[in-house]
């Protein structure tokens, strides 16, 4: 039987033409780009062709692409290089509860050590951040603003470019250039659109592993004037803000991943649409089930059901016995025992949090996968459930 | 049907019952697996043990909840038939399941020395669990001492009815599950608060997930929320 996997959410496989577009920076072009002869040399213009490429898809300039070693480190440098960079400026942070730990775990330390005071805004029942509410959080001294642009657990999309306009508008208002706004856009790289104009974010966060290439390699895009605080300092590469050697194969595996995600992108958009729709509809045919997010404000790969009385880990290993890998919001199997924050955030109760279930669909993912998912799930649900003491009442679900 | 992700390495076979280390991941010994999917006397037909003695530990809310049913004959006080049932994660099912086993076989235990499974004897006859699975998931025990009380109740036998001794969650400054109970019950509801009572994880940090378990559990028990 065909292995069904559908976490594309947690990684994607590497597309064999970004392998392709890397391997001669392996062991051909393998030089250091800051080195002073020819080999140097081509590396380095690869590396500028890179961000020249990445800047072009983000409507950004070339100096404005910082290279990271991925999502984490992008959400860290965004978060901690800006609130240090400003310190005598203000000391004020908005972010919401459905972050990243990437930015959520960074801002509780800063929070912690008192360099900063955070609002965490929450979220609708769908998951989405209010502009308005934003707008009412913001201080005089408030100096940065993030909020992630689709969330990877319950796929639903925030109003990027509404809260940037918002906040355009604040800072004209109150005559300063703070705060700066930046978004954490892993999810959204190779599905939605990039265009840091049109979304007005002063900073991005984008990493390879989510859009079919390497991992190890990702982006903070930083907008001219905006002041950053470098986090690791040596060579004074990518503008003295990220020190150390480039890597250049994930830097082209990178700039290669956005191109083609990018590039596809209205055609797969809309194929994994129709199967996500359909994958919703057929899980939401087994009783006392519930879809976590958005009903339509929502990446097209995401879906993501609560199965009412019985435990999101057991799910994913019966469907893993039956080679289908999903995974589960809740975190039982991580050193926390609470289950998954977003879906809490949402007011969804602790005993339907436990029984989420995250199918991430991707371009491997066909017509018949989505058809077997939901022949197969409607026996494990009600295994389970014949073995749960459990047995809730559906009004508090829904 | 079968589809291994992950070849089972020796030590992952093993469980890591000690320490885990992250990248040495969760995975499950092989007769967990076997428990899990082929789970042993689960609750079929619940209508057939209305009259049996019954325990129920653990909430939805926790992650994990079971009950017992346990059949004793009266002369020697043996189990002799024991059904289940559980929500929670695999270790969860399975840990149930091995109880059941453990607790039925050659015969049945006798009610004195079901007493006293401990959840590491039910981890030991699984082959070893994830460290940070044990607290969490190992119930069964629990739930069947539960049950025994309430067939000595409904026997009349009131005084061999055993109020459950707290189990000590900080080993370091002994500090017990009763400690956060009362704690929870004097209006401390969150990990901050009890600490200021208790002192609990000052001690021993690594008992800290079970302790906000444990206050969740508690607040939810008393206080429905």
């Amino acid at each position: 039987m065909k292995p069904i996997y559908l976490d594309h959410a947690a990684t994607t496989p590497l597309d064999p033409r970004v392998l392709e577009a890397m391997r001669p920076f392996f062991s051909e072009t393998f030089a250091n780009p800051s080195s002073f002869h020819t080999p140097g040399l081509r590396a380095k213009e690869a590396v500028a062709a890179a961000r020249q490429s990445i800047a072009k898809h983000l409507n950004g300039r070339e100096d404005e692409i910082i290279f990271t070693s991925g999502g984490t480190e992008s959400d860290n440098l965004a978060v901690v290089g800006v609130v240090r960079a400003l310190k005598t400026k203000g000391k004020h942070v908005v972010t919401s509860s459905i972050e990243h730990h990437a930015v959520l775990e960074p801002l509780l330390h800063l929070k912690k050590t008192g360099e900063i005071d955070l609002t965490i805004l929450p979220v609708d029942k769908y998951g989405l951040v209010s502009v308005a509410d934003l707008v009412v959080a913001l201080r005089p001294d408030t100096v940065l603003v993030s909020i992630m642009y689709a969330n990877n657990e319950i796929g639903t999309i925030e109003p990027i470019a509404d809260i940037g306009r918002a906040i355009l508008k604040w800072r004209k208002d109150n005559v300063t250039h703070f705060p700066y706004f930046h978004t954490d856009a892993c999810q959204a790289a190779g599905v939605l659109d990039m265009d840091v104009e049109k979304l007005h974010v002063d900073l991005l966060t984008l990493n390879a592993s989510k859009m079919y290439g390497p991992k190890g390699i990702g982006v903070l895009f930083v907008r001219r004037a905006v002041k950053i605080e470098t986090l690791i300092r040596g060579g004074g590469q990518e503008k003295n803000i990220r020190s150390g050697t480039e890597n250049v194969p994930g830097i082209v595996g990178l700039a290669t991943a956005l191109d083609l995600s990018q590039a596809e992108k209205d055609v797969e958009n809309a194929r994994l649409t129709r199967l996500r729709d359909r994958l919703i509809a057929g899980l939401l045919a087994i009783p006392k089930t519930r879809l976590n997010g958005h009903p339509t404000e929502r990446l097209p790969n995401n879906v993501n059901i609560s199965f009412i009385d019985i435990e999101g880990e057991a799910a994913v290993l019966y469907l893993d016995a039956e080679g289908i890998y999903t995974s589960t919001g809740s975190a039982c199997a991580s050193t926390s025992l609470d289950p998954s924050h977003v879906i809490l955030a949402t007011g969804l109760s602790y005993e339907a949090a436990h029984g989420s279930l995250r199918f991430t669909l991707g371009r491997s993912t066909t017509p018949e996968d989505v058809e077997r998912v939901i022949a197969v799930m409607p026996g494990v649900v009600e295994k389970l459930r014949h073995m749960s003491p459990v047995n809730l009442d559906m009004k508090y679900f829904n | 049907m079968s589809q291994p992700v992950t070849p089972a390495t020796e030590d992952a076979r093993k469980g890591d019952v000690v320490a885990a280390t992250k990248d040495k991941g969760w995975f499950y010994s092989d007769v967990v697996k076997e428990h899990f999917f082929h789970p042993r006397n689960f609750m079929e037909d619940e209508s057939a043990y209305a009259d049996a003695a019954m325990g129920m530990v653990g909430s939805p809310a926790c992650g994990d909840a079971m009950k017992v049913w346990i059949m004793v004959d009266p002369a020697t006080e043996r189990i002799t038939d024991l059904k289940w049932k559980t929500f929670g994660c695999g270790s969860a099912i399975a840990s149930t399941s091995m109880m059941s086993v453990m607790a039925t076989e050659n015969g049945g235990m006798t009610m004195d020395d079901a007493r006293k499974m401990r959840p590491q004897d039910i981890m030991e006859r699984l082959g070893g669990l994830p460290a940070r699975k044990i607290h969490c998931s190992v119930l069964g025990d629990k739930a069947l001492r539960a049950a025994i009380n309430d067939w000595y109740r409904k026997a009349g036998k009131t005084d061999k009815v055993e109020v459950e001794q707290g189990r000590v969650i900080d080993k370091v400054l002994n500090v017990t599950d009763h400690d956060i109970e009362e704690a929870v019950l004097d209006g401390a509801d969150t990990l901050l608060k009890v600490q200021a009572k208790t002192k609990v994880g000052t001690g021993d940090p690594s008992c800290i997930p079970e302790v906000e378990n444990l206050i969740r559990f508690y607040k939810e028990k008393y206080f429905g929320a």
